[in-house]
């Protein structure tokens, strides 16, 4: 235990030496959780609208107030050829349009079926769909201000509450996402360069030769990386609550416990990386190239699970940072407590453990 | 001339005798290419429902039947209580809870309107938005079905207006249209950027940067040196990943391929830039390594590939619009799914020239000041 302890201490130093790294793992995530925080959301506002009014009457002329009274759309120009939406859509100048054919009032008026069309740039289909749905919405409305629908009998009215997040806030999605892609990202890349660094500079035989278990070497390495990624996370935790506004409605003690188990697993999977890769160069490729995309793509945080075909899901599930944002929703956001995540961290907690056997074991016969 | 010559060769050999760094930047690229794009699909169609029927009368029954029949719901349990369908939210098995009242029917008829409760698990906004609004508009279909059956009797007023709906370029709204060739950036923007960071500082690791130094090669040849044949790397990177998408998923780029190329060939110039810049300020791999991957990280998730760019706060947009990742993923689906021609990107075209001469002289001028 001393000599673990010295090893330990060596470590340490040869992390807390190199001042401009620590610096750049402290400042990197804050300003990536600030900015992420704050620049993320899903939530349409803005979008660039082509509206060509070929009626011109008084009843497209409240539509359009209507739209450019709305937060989502902005009106590019008026007064447009049907032309003009092709060149426009090709700049990439807006995102849909809205066509009315003339007489558009008068049928209105007179009781017809009057016809509106709705084109959108459709490369983007999740914009596409989400426009097609607001402005939808909003010629639902203009509906039934010309068609009153008070005294309809037989009415069924849906009541809406949003939990959780009344607001809909896009950070409050987005903040856990990002945590646990920061922190993964970095914890894995870490450790994968640690004993790998030793390999290439040649000081890896020394430690060898050493009566020290081959366990400790390997063990040694990770604590001071663990020290410092939990420092990080309460620097992150602490961002979001006092500058992003994020609750925090469950046990701070389990969200810091389950905090550890997640930043372990990572450093695990980083030692893992470490010992079967031969220069800090591979290794470092392998942790970022080879993490930072699916961890983007199988967090949870963008896309829905759910959708992805099933071989899919079951990859996602080899992802530590797939639990661990789960768990953090629900006891950061929800305020639940380890009833309802016992199962994620049985997960984390088995990760962890297969991982760190396989590097410890991978390394022994490295030794061999 | 001669100088460049033995420098590139002598950095082709150094890429290709690591045998472990090879299958990282050429293959790995193009098993993320045939993965990620299946997984990257935003379309909120596989919303859970937990239902509190506290009416058991015929109208729950049909109204839930079609609710179940629409395609995007699944209804995940039937309770008579709020609780436990609180408690499938919680556990993330449920994300809408439709609560129907006790005399739901009776009101209905007798009072004439009875009202429906739905929670939404909002914290993805989104998915709670847009799930609310389908399930909104069945329940308004169920409703004209019931009053019609009821009050078959049209209502006078004023005419009703039909929306008729076109998408352009993409008219059957598949997503891997959409994914494909932003993620080809994406992974060409990776390769290319932290090889190139971790490159110089290499050298300084190792010392080999200090004989290096003492031979009389110029900066901006060093610097070429190094940004040829990861230019190269992109270049080969990228065609292999077109290719992919050409045979796998059937995407020919609509646009001059000319066009395309010639985009890239200037992007990768920038991107390079950058990595170098980074490598000649950065004392170690790691260190080279998280600037890096802070950077990077940036790109990707302000490039407008995963989140808008326009959905964006003005000065999130201004930080989109100065990475050089933003404008290609741009230019990628203008000329692969528009054909658009070199006038319509002419102005991504400056800003990545821009780039290109900013990174690249900053880069030649910064090594050998720290080295």
């Amino acid at each position: 235990m001393k000599q673990f302890m010295v090893f330990v201490r060596k470590e340490f130093y040869h992390v807390f030496r190199d001042r401009r790294t620590l610096l750049i793992l402290f400042g990197l995530p804050v300003m990536q959780i600030l900015l992420f925080g704050y620049a993320l959301t899903t939530e349409i506002k803005n979008a660039q609208i082509i509206i060509v009014d070929h009626a011109g009457d008084a009843a497209s002329g409240k539509l359009i107030a209507m739209i450019s009274a709305s937060k989502y759309f902005n009106i590019s120009q008026q007064a447009y050829a049907d032309d003009d939406i092709y060149t426009d859509f090709k700049k990439g100048a807006a995102k849909c349009a809205l066509v009315f054919p003339a007489g558009f009032g008068n049928d209105l008026r007179n009781g017809q079926v009057a016809q509106l069309q709705i084109i959108t740039d459709a490369t983007d289909p999740n914009t596409a769909k989400t426009l097609t749905n607001y402005l939808t919405a909003i010629v639902t409305d203009y509906q039934q201000q010309i068609n009153p629908t008070a005294n309809i009998p037989m009415r069924i009215e849906p009541v809406t509450r949003m939990l959780y997040n009344p607001a809909l806030n896009g950070s409050m999605n987005f903040v856990p996402g990002v945590m646990a892609l920061v922190l993964m990202i970095i914890c894995t890349t870490l450790t994968s360069v640690s004993i790998v660094r030793e390999k290439e500079m040649g000081t890896m035989e020394i430690l060898l030769v050493s009566p020290f278990k081959p366990v400790y070497v390997v063990l040694a390495k990770a604590v001071p990386y663990l020290v410092l990624a939990m420092v990080d996370f309460v620097i992150i935790l602490l961002l979001s609550i006092l500058a992003l506004e994020m609750p925090v409605r469950g046990n701070l003690l389990l969200l810091f416990m389950e905090s550890t188990l997640f930043i372990i697993s990572c450093l695990s999977l980083g030692l893992l990386i470490s010992s079967v890769t031969r220069s800090q160069q591979t290794a470092m490729m392998v942790s970022m190239m080879g993490m930072m995309l699916p961890t983007i793509l199988f967090t949870g945080f963008i896309f829905p699970l759910e959708n992805m075909p099933l071989p899919l899901q079951l990859i996602s599930n080899l992802l530590p940072s797939r639990w661990f944002y789960v768990i953090v929703k629900a006891v950061m956001l929800k305020g639940l407590g380890i009833g309802v995540v016992w199962k994620e961290t049985l997960v984390l907690a088995g990760m962890t453990l297969v991982l760190l056997t396989i590097s410890i074991k991978s390394f022994k016969t490295r030794l061999a | 001339m001669r100088t460049l010559r033995l420098l590139l060769e002598k950095e082709f050999r150094q890429i290709f005798r690591d045998k472990g760094l090879l299958p990282v930047i050429f293959v790995m690229p193009m098993i993320q290419l045939l993965i990620m794009p299946l997984a990257a699909n935003f379309d909120v169609k596989h919303i859970n429902l937990a239902v509190v029927d506290r009416d058991h009368s015929t109208y729950t029954q049909q109204m839930v039947a079609k609710i179940a029949s629409s395609g995007y719901f699944f209804i995940k349990g039937y309770y008579t209580d709020y609780t436990p369908a609180l408690h499938q939210v919680e556990q993330e098995k449920a994300d809408i809870i439709l609560e129907i009242p006790a005399h739901f029917e009776r009101d209905l008829v007798k009072e004439n309107k009875a009202a429906v409760y739905l929670a939404a698990d909002a914290i993805n906004g989104t998915k709670a938005g847009l799930g609310s609004a389908y399930l909104n508009t069945i329940l308004g279909d169920f409703n004209n079905e019931i009053r019609m059956k009821w009050l078959p009797v049209k209502m006078p007023g004023a005419g009703t207006i039909d929306v008729t709906y076109s998408n352009w370029f993409n008219p059957n709204m598949n997503y891997r249209l959409y994914m494909v060739p932003g993620i080809l950036v994406l992974l060409v923007t990776m390769v290319g950027g932290f090889i190139a960071a971790l490159n110089i500082v290499k050298e300084k690791e190792m010392g080999t940067i200090e004989q290096i130094n003492v031979t009389p090669i110029k900066k901006w040849q060093f610097i070429l040196g190094k940004l040829i044949p990861f230019w190269v790397i992109g270049m080969v990177d990228f065609s292999l990943g077109l290719l992919l998408a050409r045979f796998v998923y059937g995407i020919i780029p609509l646009g001059s391929l000319l066009l395309l190329y010639s985009f890239l060939a200037v992007y990768l110039v920038a991107l390079l830039g950058f990595g170098l810049l980074i490598s000649t300020y950065s004392a170690n791999q790691l260190q080279a390594m998280f600037v890096a991957f802070f950077f990077i990280m940036i790109f990707m998730l302000m490039s407008g590939l995963f989140v808008s760019v326009d959905n964006m706060p003005g000065w999130a947009k201004v930080i989109a619009k100065l990475t050089p990742v933003t404008h290609f993923i741009d230019v990628m689906r203008m000329i692969v799914l528009k054909g658009s021609r070199f006038a319509d990107i002419k102005m991504q075209f400056l800003y990545e020239i821009a780039f290109a001469v900013v990174l690249n002289g900053w880069a030649i001028w910064n090594y050998r000041k720290t080295a």
